[in-house]
């Protein structure tokens, strides 16, 4: 009688279990998102619009045009505006450059550019090496190399002179390495490296050395405020050039992105701003100026 | 008492299985819209969405990474995930709801069937009611689901510039579609 007794009371005690555990059980059931039953999803996400073009001012971005896409652009420098009301603060003169840049891949951008700046036709190659991503694959900067070069087509000063096509030809190395910190604010560092193959006077050197800084504070969804400063390694320059400094603003409509600024630097191609800045700030040898970025996708993603 | 304790676990062990059989999921459920604009035809699609059902319940999830959607312009692209869905503040799209006429589905008979779909939308950080109907196809055990509703773009507060107007269009068709596996629940 005991036995039965006390096996009552175990089978009670069982059933009381069970349905405890059964209530317990559905109601985390319940409360429990269906969807965490995935599990965590791991993706790798790249880092987006860091800059909102391939270019800062001058100095190109750490961006590149997407595959397949192409960019147009028209750049414009005007004169110092310290040329007062009579120059219409710089803008009767005016440098120009055309450009077109094409993402061959969304890692691999050429460019080819013609300057009125001494007659120049430039290219360039630039692959990112490195992409700043979060989540599968973790990377905290994005690593671009550029690689330009630059063929002067003024008439030879001196035509009787035993002229080398060599000597209209430089070049331009840089690795841009770049990380956008928050939504807001991007920095980038760019060392570089100018090859001339002849300058004009001895005190330049015929490689320079500098390091560009770039970045970007974004102010609302269309509007963002950039600088740069190239900082050129003492004695490589002729006495007369200095350090290019830009200030300016992206505005984004649509298709284009409009770029207006003020620099010290009258050429847009790379051995002209890096080696070549003639404006110092101090005196008010500012130029006002703009590059017009407009995009057209050629070919479409499969999707 | 040893036989209370199998009688225990012989019970869970059933109980869990029982509810194992009932949930459905996938994670690459393909969700497009298509914004049929006066100037502009816009298209873009997504392939890892998220869905999973509960047919005990009927409850039906699905979450989407906004920067996960596919457009044939970069530029689209970029615009879609800065200026309106501003996906670095809000990275999913969310629905959480429940398939009213569950009990009319029988998962284990092949067939065709209409399912009315209920719930809470949530994108952009604004979450609104959707109700709309969908079709679930069930084939030797498996489920293809699609569904496609409507959505106007200003209910979820997405500012839309006066210039890009005729270029976006105020309502906004998404379509989803699936193909869902039955969950194996044990791991």
């Amino acid at each position: 009688m005991k036995q039965i007794d006390r096996l009552r009371s175990a089978y009670r005690f069982g059933l009381i279990t069970i349905l405890a555990v059964v209530l317990v059980r559905s109601n985390a059931q319940e409360e429990q998102e269906l969807l965490s039953l995935l599990g965590r999803e791991e993706t790798t996400e790249y880092a987006a619009a860091s800059f909102k073009t391939n270019r800062v001012i001058n100095l190109h971005s750490l961006e590149s045009t997407s595959a397949g896409v192409l960019d147009i652009k028209i750049s414009h420098r005007f004169g110092f505006i310290n040329g007062g009301i009579y120059e219409l603060f710089g803008l009767d003169e005016s440098t120009i450059r055309l450009g077109a840049d094409y993402g061959i891949s969304d890692r691999l951008t050429v460019g080819i550019g013609r300057s009125s700046y001494e007659k120049t036709y430039d290219g360039y190659l630039k692959f990112k090496i490195l992409r700043q991503s979060t989540g599968l694959k973790n990377m905290p900067i994005t690593l671009a190399i550029l690689g330009t070069t630059a063929i002067s087509t003024l008439k030879w000063a001196v035509p009787e002179r035993d002229n080398l096509f060599s000597s209209k030809v430089s070049y331009a190395t840089q690795l841009i390495i770049g990380r956008k910190f928050n939504n807001v604010f991007s920095l980038q560092l760019s060392p570089s490296w100018v090859h001339r193959n002849l300058v004009k006077t001895a005190a330049e050197k015929n490689d320079v050395i500098a390091f560009g800084f770039a970045g970007r504070i974004k102010l609302n969804k269309r509007f963002s405020l950039n600088g740069e400063w190239i900082y050129v390694l003492p004695d490589q320059l002729a006495e007369d050039y200095t350090n290019s400094l830009s200030i300016g603003v992206d505005i984004e409509t649509g298709g284009h992105v409009f770029q207006l600024h003020f620099t010290n630097s009258t050429a847009m191609i790379e051995k002209g701003f890096i080696a070549e800045t003639d404006g110092k700030w101090s005196e008010g040898q500012v130029r006002f100026g703009f590059n017009i970025s407009r995009v057209f996708t050629l070919v479409k993603p499969a999707s | 008492m040893r036989t209370l304790f199998f009688l225990t676990v012989f019970t869970l062990v059933m109980w869990t299985q029982s509810v194992t059989g009932q949930k459905y999921y996938t994670k690459t459920g393909r969700i497009t819209f298509l914004s049929q604009a006066p100037l502009e035809k816009i298209e873009s699609s997504n392939n890892n969405s998220l869905i999973v059902l509960d047919v005990a319940t009927g409850k039906l999830e699905c979450s989407v990474l906004i920067k996960g959607f596919q457009f044939e312009k970069a530029l689209m692209q970029d615009h879609f995930n800065e200026n309106y869905m501003e996906s670095y503040k809000y990275p999913k799209g969310l629905f959480k709801g429940v398939v009213t006429n569950m009990q009319d589905i029988n998962m284990r008979k092949d067939g065709v069937y209409s399912a009315t779909i209920k719930g809470d939308l949530t994108l952009h950080g604004v979450t609104k009611p959707v109700t709309t109907t969908g079709k679930l196809t069930i084939k030797g055990g498996n489920v293809a689901a699609t569904t496609s509703f409507d959505i106007v773009v200003a209910d979820f507060d997405i500012e839309k510039p006066k210039v890009v107007k005729d270029n976006i269009a105020e309502k906004v068709k998404v379509t989803v579609s699936a193909d869902l596996k039955l969950m194996d629940e044990t791991n």
